[in-house]
């Protein structure tokens, strides 16, 4: 099985990497866009069954530093 | 005195941390590669060094914060060993939790390497007894993720309880209230991101990073 973690800056913590993106985006002419958060997407290919509670964990002690970012679970079933 | 300095995949400021040491004290610390998993016998000070460790894959200091030699260096921090870490060294320290908040990427996006004009904010700790409290040092920075944060509440208990150890003079790389230089909340663990090593002998320019060691070297002797 696989799952997907998404890492990203909780809401309030500054991000200097999606403003300069944000200012990108309106050089290149882009209006509208009122904000922009850059985060990190990390895939997991796993053993089958492994637990939610050890993918958390595995979020909790390395994959997010929980003091600036939040992180969220995704599970990809694959067939069986 | 007997120190340690910790080498990770990627540290490139041990040697500098090594020589400083050796000249203020008078003893060549051990290189504790990061696989070991103890630290010499009788070790009474600990050096994280400077670098890119384990390239700063995944966020600056995640690498090496779980690295099999962190465990034996947060067990004698959590002894009262004196624990330095500097630039990537602070970093590590805050991944590993023995100090809070986190250092996120420079305000400004670049790489800031410049001499810093900064305030000693608190004299009275092993590190910085050598200091007088309110001087103005300079010591130099060079780092991309100096930016510290955390939130109000332990920014606030941070300042009240005097473990703001350095603070910048003028607007570096955009960290709260900016604090340069932090103190766990037993004064043991020291984390900063200017390199007091690389202001050490009149040939870098000035000498204000000398008495950090020289004030570790007089409490840890005493």
């Amino acid at each position: 099985m696989k799952a997907r973690v998404f890492v990203t800056l909780k809401p309030g913590v500054l991000d200097p990497q999606g403003k300069a993106i944000h200012h990108a985006l309106e050089g290149l002419g882009f209006s509208g866009v009122e904000d922009v958060r850059a985060g990190k997407l990390i895939e997991l290919s796993l053993a089958d069954g492994t637990p939610d509670a050890d993918i958390e964990e595995m979020c909790r002690k390395l994959l997010a530093n929980t003091v600036i970012e939040n992180f969220r679970i995704e599970r990809l079933e694959t067939a069986a | 005195m007997k120190s340690a300095v910790i080498v990770f995949p990627g540290s490139n400021c041990d040697r500098d941390l090594a020589v400083a040491i050796e000249q203020v004290t008078g003893r060549a610390p051990a290189m504790v590669w990061h696989r070991e998993t103890e630290l010499p016998d009788g070790t009474d000070f600990i050096a994280l060094p400077g670098g890119f460790s384990y390239g700063d894959y995944l966020r600056s200091g995640a690498m090496a914060a779980r690295s099999p030699i962190m465990r034996a260096v947060a067990d004698a921090a959590g002894r009262g060993v004196p624990l330095l870490g500097v630039c990537n060294g602070f970093q590590v320290l805050t991944e590993t939790g023995l100090l809070p908040g986190a250092l996120m990427r420079n305000a400004g996006l670049n790489f800031v390497c410049r001499p810093v004009p900064l305030k000693v904010e608190n004299s009275q700790s092993l590190f910085t007894s050598q200091y007088d409290a309110g001087e103005d040092i300079v010591i130099p920075v060079a780092h991309h993720d100096g930016n510290f944060q955390a939130d109000a509440e332990t920014l606030d208990r941070l300042e009240g309880e005097g473990r703001v150890a350095f603070r910048y003079l003028d607007e570096v790389n955009g960290s709260a209230r900016g604090i340069a230089g932090i103190l766990n909340d037993s004064g043991n663990v020291l984390g900063m991101m200017p390199h007091p090593e690389r202001a050490l002998e009149k040939a870098h320019g000035n000498t204000d990073g000398r008495r950090l060691f020289e004030g570790l070297l007089e409490t840890v002797a005493a």
